[in-house]
Formats: structure tokens, sequence, C-alpha cells
């Protein structure tokens, strides 16, 4: 059974089979479909056409699924592999065992932005940029630029006491706990750490940095803790929407899988600590 | 908070933005208020065309009415030292683009500028679309 963990309660040998799984996925060229896939979708999810992964209600239900794809992928690779979640609430500085050399790697050095530390760092030849929107071929990160701060446990504890799922028009401008999770309205959750992080994080192709993985694992988190919160109150849209995937409509690229059947995430993992 | 570290990390290009009043943004709110109050300028005109240097790239914004599919429906494109930007316009009117697609914009100009810094001189590369 997969148990998704906290990273910053994993062990040495944990870290280890983890990035060595991912730098197995970027070898063999998977890994790198998945920030295509991502980069497609961001590029054509737009607040009045048609929207899937982002803003829009199935942002959740769309990164669970993509999330359980990348992690099976993982698992093909080494099955005692989880994803572990960051929770950027309580790990909130540069010095967090996240970015040491033998997980993730540090910030980007300040003349380019560049990775200069850890297993991703362009200088060890394993992790080359190749889904790209510029020419720079190395992972970049800015961690906290500009004195920007991470969300902190009270603002995403004001978001999870959201009782409602999503509202109309089903986009960025939309009130409701979707919407603040993702962050285009309010306190802003999910967008303004991957503003924070910088680099690749903060563009299309953001999964080129495998923080990716880890900040997608707490937002699904939040979902799960919002369920637990608030178990009376459904996904929305319930039925039919222009442009917007309800309920039991299929959601793209997978076209087998609906909102419906990601709400429960325990068929597919459990996490550390009970929602 | 947010609000002000984010008009914060625009740096000048926010406060010259401000100053300059660029034609098609309603007001000078800042680039990421998606508060209730930022409806209105949704219905805000279209942002027009600019032609600058910005710290050594060119960088131009024109409005597009071809419906090209590199531009989404935003109606509008932008470039920057001739190649193109993909930016996109959020319900509010404010903007984004695929090398600052988190953090929101009031104009195509601020995107623009805002891309020009995140770049680090580096060219951006054909935009590849599924
Ligand atoms: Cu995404
Ligand atoms: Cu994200």
């Amino acid at each position: 059974m997969t148990v998704r963990k906290n990273q910053a309660n994993l062990t040495a040998t944990e870290k280890k089979r983890f990035v060595d799984a991912l730098l197995e996925l970027k070898r063999s060229g998977r890994y790198d479909t998945f920030v295509t896939t991502h980069n497609a979708f961001i590029m054509s999810d737009t607040d009045n056409g048609e929207r899937v992964g982002h803003r829009s209600p199935s942002f959740l239900p769309w990164h669970r699924r993509f999330l359980i794809q990348f992690e099976r992928a993982l698992q093909s690779v080494d099955a005692s592999v989880a994803l572990p979640y960051w929770d950027w609430a309580a790990d909130r500085t540069v010095a967090s065992s996240l970015w040491a050399d033998d997980f993730l790697g540090g910030t980007g050095r300040s003349r380019d932005g560049q990775v200069m530390t850890g297993p991703f760092a362009s200088a060890a030849g394993s992790w080359p940029v190749t889904v790209r929107v510029d020419g720079r071929d190395y992972l970049r990160r800015d961690l906290g630029a500009s004195g920007r701060q991470l969300p902190t446990r009270a603002e995403v504890d004001s978001v999870l006491a959201m009782s409602t799922y999503d509202t109309a028009p089903w986009n960025s401008a939309s009130n409701g706990f979707r919407n603040h999770v993702e962050g285009w309205r309010g306190v802003n959750l999910h967008n303004r750490v991957h503003v924070w992080v910088g680099g690749q994080m903060a563009t299309g192709v953001s999964p080129n940095d495998p923080v990716f993985w880890l900040h997608h694992a707490y937002i699904d988190k939040l979902w799960a803790d919002w369920q637990a919160r608030h178990p009376n109150s459904p996904y929305l849209p319930a039925t039919g929407t222009t442009d917007v995937v309800a309920l039991r409509d299929t959601m793209r690229p997978w076209n087998d899988v609906t909102p419906a059947d990601m709400l429960d995430h325990t068929p597919h993992y459990t996490y550390d600590t009970a929602a | 908070m947010s609000r002000i570290t984010r008009r914060h990390a625009l740096g000048a290009s926010a406060g010259a933005l401000a100053g300059l009043a660029v034609a098609g943004v309603a007001s000078a709110a800042g680039p990421s208020d998606t508060s209730a109050t930022s409806a209105p300028r949704a219905a805000a005109a279209e942002p027009a065309a600019f032609d600058e240097v910005h710290r050594g790239r060119r960088i131009q914004g024109a409005p597009s009415h071809h419906g090209g599919h590199h531009d989404h429906g935003s109606g509008y494109q932008v470039h920057i030292d001739g190649d193109e930007l993909h930016v996109m316009r959020n319900a509010d009117g404010t903007w984004i683009s695929v090398v600052n697609h988190y953090e929101t914009f009031a104009t195509p100009l601020a995107v623009a500028r805002a891309a020009v810094v995140e770049l680090q001189g580096a060219t951006l590369v054909p935009l590849a679309l599924a």
C-alpha cells in the first residue's frame, strides 16, 4: 500500500530511493512526457474556453490523477517509492532539509538562477531540462526571492474553512475552496508556492523541478483535509456546464476518469496522518 | 501581504507602469488584485499596442484579430526580440505568460517586462502546443 509521507519525515534511504527513481525516469525519457502534458494543459486551459487542468473545478481531480500516474511510473522503477508531500506552511525556509544536497538541492546562484547543489544540478549531468520555453537547459530556482513568503498555517486554515467547493463562473474569478486553494483569488496558496520557488517552477513547464510533485502532493492532501472537514460538501458543478468538467464528465487526456472517480484517494494511497 | 510583496516583486516596472497609465487598463489597481472589486476590469477595453526596449530586449505587443491558435482567445500577441511570448488574459482582466504562469500582471506590457527579467537574456523557444 502506498503511503504518502511528509518529506520532512523521510529517512535517508527513502530520500535516496525517491531521487534515484526520479533520475531513472528522467534517463529513460518518461519524466519529460509528464512535463509536456502539463505544459499543454496549462497553455490551453482558459477562463473563457475549455479548461480542465487549471483555473477550473477539475484542477484538484486532474492533478490527483496526474500524480497517481506519475507515482505509478516511479513505482515501476522502485516499488517501494511513494510521493512525499511538502507542507510549505511548516517547512517554510531555504534551510529546510527539503533543499539539502541529499534531497532536492538548494536555490539557484544569483547570476543565472542555476541550481548548483544536489542530484538535479546541471553539473551532475543527470537532469537536462529538455522540455522548455526558453534556451536554458539547466534547472533554476530563486527560493523566496524579493521577500516573498510562503503561505502560513493560518492562511491554509482560512481556506480549509470554506464550505463550498467551487462556484460559477468556474474559473480564476470564482469564489469557493478550489479557487482559493489554487490561488487566483484571496490569500493565494498553490500559485504563490510556484512563484516562491521561482525558476522553472514559476513557468508552464513547472514539473521540470521535482519539487512540483511534492507541492502538488500537499495540495492534494489539503483537498483530502477539506473533505474531512466538510463531509457534506460535494464536488461542483454536479451536471453539464459548458467548457467545464462536471462531476461525471471524463477528463482529458485520459478520457476514462471523472472527478467522481477521484474523490476518494484511499484506493490509491493513504497519508501518514489522518486527514 | 501577498499583494504587496508581489507588487514589490515587479519592482520599478510596476511603478513605472502605474505612472504611464497604459491605455486599456481601467485603473491603477495592483497587478494581482483579484478581490471582488476587480470584476469590472474584465470589461476593460483592449490594451494598446507597445514597442519598446526593456533591459536590452525589444518587447512588442499588439492586438491580434486573427484568432490564431497561439493566442487562445486573448486577442493579443506579445513578442520578445521577435519570438512570441505565450500570454493569457484572466477573467479579471489581469495577464500571465508562459514564463510567469502563476503570477498575475495588470497589462501585457507588465507581463512582457516581467518576462524579460525572468529570462535573464535567454531567448524564447518556439511554442510547442499539443
Ligand atoms: Cu498544474
Ligand atoms: Cu501547480
